[in-house]
């Protein structure tokens, strides 16, 4: 009996890494290839999953999905929390391509406008309801995001990361120092959204976090329809202008100032929302909830998705924020993973610039605008 | 006159990089502006199109002045820069290039006609219509970013350094397809290293060094100019 021995197909001579976007790109052409009625059913399905897995009689199916260390329903919230804050962000890093460092400034301003003017602790007194409070809120963010703006977008280059870095800290420190902005002692009893059960209980508790859930994410898949519109309009054609090529868009007559406004105000104002859902189900908002560290996350959620790419941006951002809280209760020789969880951060971090900087889900255009950067930093040397 | 630059100064910084130059481009001419590297070529250009501000001088366009104004509503006058190099979109496909180029109009009819003209002036992005900017070679994306300007079937084209890094057949190529414009009916003010080309197919011309306008005629003229021969087309 003879045995062949088979030459290696060019598959198997393939890094693991090629191989592995060779699946990724077969999966999304498969998608690309699928029936409409296929893929509105699959995302159909992928949304009724979301909205069911708050509930305990569904997650605990799930095996080691749901966290240990915490309340797998608050957790979600937080979760959700953070892919709002990445989708809204994604718009200014992603599409029209500015370092914002501070976005989690806005989510403070947000939280901080609900706060003042629906708290009883807060020295205005106005006790307004959560419900009137939220454009408010998502106003006066946008009018912040304006004003940070206006001096800064006018310059290129690194000077809006080094102002909203600064933005970000500004809003930290009044929130610790100013005695109008309570400090640690914070403002308590945020009212809550608006809603009664049949019997008479309030759908929006204190105990149950899962209707908060439900309210964000159906606000997340809103807001992403608004986006993606924008996206597919001369709005979002300017946007990514803009990002390949500041000069060559205004060369183009597109006005680029302009926006770079729009774009900052926009994401702003989706920071703006998520800070007032956030304190609407909080009760409590004080000075410690708005480290700095919170911007970083976000933008680190972003790029690790895939920035420019909004579906990059919900996974980036739901991922960083879920391994975050996973972590916690896990014992590993004596030690609480939870403890290191920055240090797994900073190391995926640095693992995904080396083997995949265009993120997980890159935006087909980013990868081709970071394969030409490449191209440009080789023909410079 | 179309475009008149009257004494036009720049600074980059404390650099003064254009010691008042003036020019005019006259409706349906072809002009070079010639000159070494550093010479404030494409300095000129930007304060044209409004990428820098200038500091003293004016530019006119039509008849009025426009040195005030921001770059994007100068290319709604019919004012618009194919720039040097990789000044492309690199992620976007050529027809989304070229569809950006038409940025300011909003006549589908007259936008799918000029599309179909482009093509047909360059049918190498015919074919590579479906792909990325940035994986074109550099003539592609030479042709690609004067393609993409005459989408906004501009009244003045401006071409700065068309023929850079490209082949020599390419050169011809694209000279001619320049020639070809202008006879369709726009005019193009044209910045080259390469002044054997330019000035051959040029009604005038301009020779900038050092920031200053040291010399100006006909294309022909500075053909046959000997101190323009022996810095420029490399004839003693």
């Amino acid at each position: 009996m003879t045995t062949t021995v088979n030459p290696p197909t060019p598959e198997q001579q393939q890094g693991i890494g090629t191989r592995l976007r060779h699946g990724r790109e077969a999966i999304a052409q498969r998608w690309h290839d699928a029936p409409r009625w296929v893929r509105w059913a699959a995302l159909v399905a992928l949304i009724a999953f979301f909205y069911a897995l708050p509930n305990k009689e569904f997650y605990q199916y799930l095996g080691p999905i749901p966290t240990t260390g915490s309340n797998f329903t608050q957790v979600l919230f937080t979760v959700s929390i953070y892919v709002l804050l990445a989708v809204g962000l994604n718009i200014v890093v992603g599409f029209a391509g500015l370092l914002d460092l501070g976005y989690f400034g806005f989510f403070a301003v947000g939280a901080y406008t609900v706060a003042v003017l629906t708290s009883p602790s807060s020295n205005l007194k106005t006790l307004w309801p959560w419900l009137l409070v939220v454009p408010i809120a998502i106003a006066l963010t946008m009018v912040s995001g304006v004003m940070l703006g206006t001096p800064t977008l006018r310059l290129r280059g690194d000077y809006l990361a080094l102002v909203t870095l600064g933005f970000a800290e500004m809003i930290r420190i009044a929130a610790v120092s100013s005695d109008f902005l309570k400090g640690q002692r914070g403002f308590n009893q945020i009212p809550h959204p608006p809603g009664k059960y049949a019997d008479g209980k309030p759908f929006f508790g204190v105990l149950d976090a899962r209707p908060y859930y439900w309210l964000v994410l159906t606000l997340i898949i809103l807001v992403v329809i608004g986006v993606r519109n924008l996206t597919h309009s001369r709005v979002g054609r300017a946007w990514i202008s803009i990002r390949e090529d500041e000069d060559a868009a205004q060369l183009m007559g597109v006005p680029t100032f302009k926006f770079k406004l729009w774009a900052f105000a926009s994401g702003a104002a989706i920071a703006g929302l998520a800070g007032a859902l956030f304190a609407g189900k909080q009760n409590f908002v004080n000075s410690q909830n708005f480290e700095l560290l919170n911007s970083i996350i976000i933008l680190a959620a972003v790029i690790l998705g895939g920035s420019g790419n909004i579906v990059g941006a919900i996974v980036g951002g739901g991922l960083v924020a879920y391994m975050i809280e996973r972590f916690r209760g896990i014992e590993l020789f004596g030690v609480e993973l939870y403890e290191y969880r920055f240090l797994f951060f900073g190391l995926v971090l640095v693992v995904m610039m080396i083997f995949r900087p265009q993120g997980l889900i890159p935006n087909r255009r980013r990868a081709a605008e970071f394969k030409d950067r490449r191209k440009e930093v080789i023909v410079g040397e | 006159m179309l475009l008149e630059i009257d004494d036009v100064s720049l600074l980059y910084g404390r650099i003064q990089a254009l010691h008042g130059i003036s020019l005019t481009v006259g409706e349906g001419e072809i002009v070079a502006l010639i000159g070494a590297n550093g010479a404030g070529k494409s300095t000129t250009m930007r304060a044209i199109s409004g990428i820098r501000p200038i500091a003293s001088g004016a530019i006119r366009f039509e008849g009025e002045d426009i040195s005030k104004l921001r770059a994007d509503l100068r290319v709604r006058r019919g004012l618009c820069q194919a720039p040097e190099g990789r000044g492309i979109f690199p992620g976007m496909t050529v027809l989304e290039n070229l569809d950006m180029g038409a940025y300011t109009r909003r006549d589908r009819a007259g936008i799918a006609q000029d599309l179909n003209r482009v093509l047909e002036l360059f049918p190498r992005l015919a074919e590579r219509r479906k792909q990325a900017g940035g994986t074109l070679s550099g003539g592609e994306q030479q042709m690609l970013a004067v393609g993409r300007a005459l989408m906004s079937r501009p009244k003045l084209l401006l071409l700065d350094e068309p023929s850079m890094g490209l082949a020599p057949m390419l050169i011809q190529q694209i000279f001619s397809i320049i020639t070809e414009i202008n006879e369709q009916g726009t005019t193009i003010l044209l910045v080259e290293q390469n002044a054997q080309q330019a000035l051959a197919r040029a009604h005038r011309a301009y020779v900038l060094e050092t920031g200053r306008i040291v010399k100006s005629g006909t294309g022909a003229e500075l053909l046959h100019d000997p101190s323009v021969k022996e810095a420029y087309l490399g004839v003693a």
